[in-house]
């Protein structure tokens, strides 16, 4: 009876085990605006970087991919990865991160035009490979989004179980004249993130990082 | 209103007026069977409430019972424990002190024998001077007459007689003196069976404090047998402290657990994975909970096989060489946890070293020079991660004690919640028998009007029958009169 109790309990627990297939693990995709006077703006980036690369755990994703003319693009990322599960392994790997990022930092150049969506496509399409549980896109951007002739960008994109950050969306000399233009583009991107099932957060102030993963 | 309830519409309070007589005068008509459905009602329900009650007193008796069964059970065997304990303590006593027992009576027989001997010798009476010696004296004693030859004579024999005593004097002398010095050599041997007689006295007092305290157990366990209400209060309310401490203790050592899974969760990341999950829980967390669990449960066969503690009845019965094998799995198995322990403690060290170098790099903080004994936070982490598995094991004592002392506690709890669900009844049932009779009360008063008029009608029907029982009396009276 007793070995029956046992023998039982531990299928169960077993099966409990076994019947979770959640993924714990966290993606974090962020775009780094690079068009224009945005590239003076790569310190602070390289800040929110690192801030993640100290917060996510080992077995979760992190990638960081730069918005550009056409952002659509595997060659735009400029440094990914699943960190290892062992914890030595994972911040030697955060170190190389950080090695990459800073090299990329010291020779950027600036795009003519700035493909949010494009880039917004290539983080969904990169996160759902990496079949990460929460799955979270950094937009550091003034959100301006300037599409080269010919591009086509005007489609819903989806968005189901995403969390969107906008990050350090500046206001630019003509949002001084009309601050409605600012306004307008905030909307913009929101109802676009939430018409595609994501939610839309924005963060200006730098010094609250901490709300920056905050689900 | 509703226009449609009124019986005049265009005058309420009439209808008001109209249907509360209508509803009195149908309450009247039905007061009988109103009352009778009313009164079976919370009869019904008064007897209901009192046989649950009755039921659940029942109950409460039965547990109490077994209780006292169990609590009385368990006292027997504590205190069996005890007085088996005591006995083993007076057999060590025994074992160590009167072992050498016939060692001992052998050498006080011959420290005694010695004794004899020279107390023998020390009565031996120095030689009696020669018989002759009161002949020679008697003629000494003679008066001299003037005679030269008789006086020469008697003057060589007073000589010879000094001389003699003086002989016999120092031959008694010396034997005096060989005697002194026998009874001297004799003193020795009397402070040593002095003092072998003085440590029997101790060892047999040792003895007599331990059946002293026998005397007193068993005593109690008397009193237990008889299930005296006595023994009962006692063993409950150690049972009551038992529990309390016993949980305190186990509050400690769950505290000494948590610390513990906090020095091996982040080196089992390392070993099995930060990333996966067994259910809701990380893996490496599991995993070091684990290690945790069986510790405890090594710590807590280990008791067993020493029998300190006695919760697992089989582990108890082995024989001697099972359990002394037994002994030496569960420490071996505890020793090299705990010596995994202290190198995941350590290696805990490396890793959160390493992260924070990683984020003072990140926060772009400058890494300030290493103090010296920084290797004091490594090495107290080490030790406590070798040290607190064993305390761990020690767990086992608290909890068997919270274990058994808790059968108590609960059954007490029981019988106080089983007796308080039959007061709640007994007392529910009375009131719903009050409630029935004030509810007969409150319906009589509705239709008190018809209930006056009925009792005026009655008193005048009952005078007019008396006026008619009146009349043939008083005639009856008067014929005899006359």
């Amino acid at each position: 009876m007793k070995k029956l109790i046992i023998t039982s309990t531990l299928l169960v627990l077993l099966l409990l085990g076994c019947a979770d297939t959640t993924s714990h693990t966290r993606g974090v995709y962020m775009l780094m605006d690079t068009s224009g006077t945005y590239t003076q703006q790569i310190k602070k980036a390289q800040s929110i970087i690192n801030y993640l690369l100290a917060t996510l755990q080992p077995g979760d994703t992190l990638a960081v991919a730069r918005v550009d003319s056409a952002s659509f693009s595997e060659k735009d990322i400029i440094a990914k990865g699943t960190f290892d599960t062992r914890p030595s392994v994972a911040n030697e790997q955060k170190r190389k991160f950080r090695q990459k990022l800073d090299n990329f930092a010291k020779g950027v150049k600036g795009s003519a035009y700035t493909d949010i969506s494009g880039g917004m496509l290539q983080a969904v399409e990169y996160l759902n490979e990496a079949a990460s549980g929460k799955k979270t896109i950094l937009i550091f951007s003034d959100l301006k989004e300037e599409i080269k002739k010919g591009h086509v960008r005007d489609f819903p994109i989806q968005l189901s179980g995403y969390h969107v950050v906008a990050l350090n969306v500046t206001k630019l000399s003509s949002d001084q004249v009309d601050p409605r233009e600012y306004l307008d583009r905030l909307t913009y991107w929101e109802k676009k993130v939430t018409d595609g099932g994501g939610t839309w957060k924005v963060i200006n102030d730098l010094e609250r990082l901490e709300k920056l993963l905050d689900d | 209103m509703d226009s449609m309830s009124l019986i005049f519409s265009g005058n309420p309070v009439l209808s008001i007026i109209l249907t509360f007589l209508i509803s009195v005068i149908l309450l009247y008509i039905a007061r009988k069977p109103a009352h009778e459905l009313i009164k079976s009602i919370f009869h019904l329900a008064h007897k209901a409430l009192r046989l649950s009650a009755k039921s659940t007193l029942l109950a409460e008796k039965r547990f109490a019972a077994r209780n006292k069964e169990v609590l009385l059970a368990a006292g027997e065997e504590a205190v069996e424990r005890i007085i088996e304990r005591e006995f083993h303590r007076v057999e060590a006593v025994v074992r160590r002190d009167l072992s050498g027992y016939p060692t001992l009576q052998q050498a006080l027989k011959t420290q005694i024998s010695k004794i004899e001997e020279d107390y023998s010798k020390s009565a031996d009476a120095p030689p009696a001077p020669p018989g002759w010696a009161n002949a020679v004296e008697a003629v000494a004693k003679i008066p001299p007459t003037g005679d030269t030859l008789v006086a020469n004579m008697l003057g060589a024999i007073n000589k010879s007689i000094d001389k003699q005593y003086k002989n016999v004097l120092s031959d008694y002398r010396k034997a005096c003196a060989e005697r002194h010095s026998l009874l001297k050599k004799m003193m020795p041997f009397w402070r040593q069976m002095t003092n072998t007689l003085a440590e029997v006295d101790k060892t047999i007092a040792g003895i007599l404090e331990r059946s002293k305290v026998i005397d007193a157990k068993m005593d109690f366990y008397e009193n237990i047998r008889k299930g005296s209400d006595k023994a009962v209060r006692m063993l409950s309310s150690s049972s009551l402290t038992q529990f309390f401490i016993a949980g305190l203790v186990m509050l400690i050592a769950i505290g000494g657990a948590v610390i513990n899974f906090n020095l091996i969760a982040l080196p089992m990341s390392e070993m099995v994975g930060g990333g996966s999950y067994i259910g809701p829980f990380k893996t490496s967390n599991v995993a070091a909970m684990v290690i945790i669990l069986v510790e405890a449960a090594m710590g807590l066969f280990l008791m067993e096989s020493l029998h300190i503690t006695k919760l697992f009845p089989i582990i108890g019965a082995m024989d001697d060489k099972m359990r002394h094998k037994m002994i030496w799995i569960t420490f071996s198995i505890l020793f090299i946890l705990a010596g995994i322990e202290s190198s995941l403690a350590y290696m805990r060290d490396m890793i959160a070293a390493d992260m924070q170098a990683l984020r003072q790099s990140l926060a772009e903080v400058t890494v300030s020079p290493e103090h010296t004994g920084n290797w004091i936070p490594t090495v107290g982490q080490m030790i406590m991660g070798f040290i607190l598995p064993f305390a761990l094991a020690f767990i086992a004592i608290p909890l068997e004690s919270f274990v058994h002392s808790s059968r108590t506690v609960i059954g007490v709890v029981v019988v106080g919640l089983l007796r308080t669900v039959a007061y709640s009844l007994r007392l529910t049932g009375n009131i719903s028998r009050s409630l029935g009779d004030m509810l007969i009360r409150i319906y009589d008063l509705i239709i008190f009007a018809p209930l006056w008029i009925e009792g005026l009608l009655k008193k005048e029907g009952k005078s007019q029958n008396e006026i008619k029982n009146n009349k043939p009396l008083s005639h009856g009276k008067e014929e005899k009169i006359a």
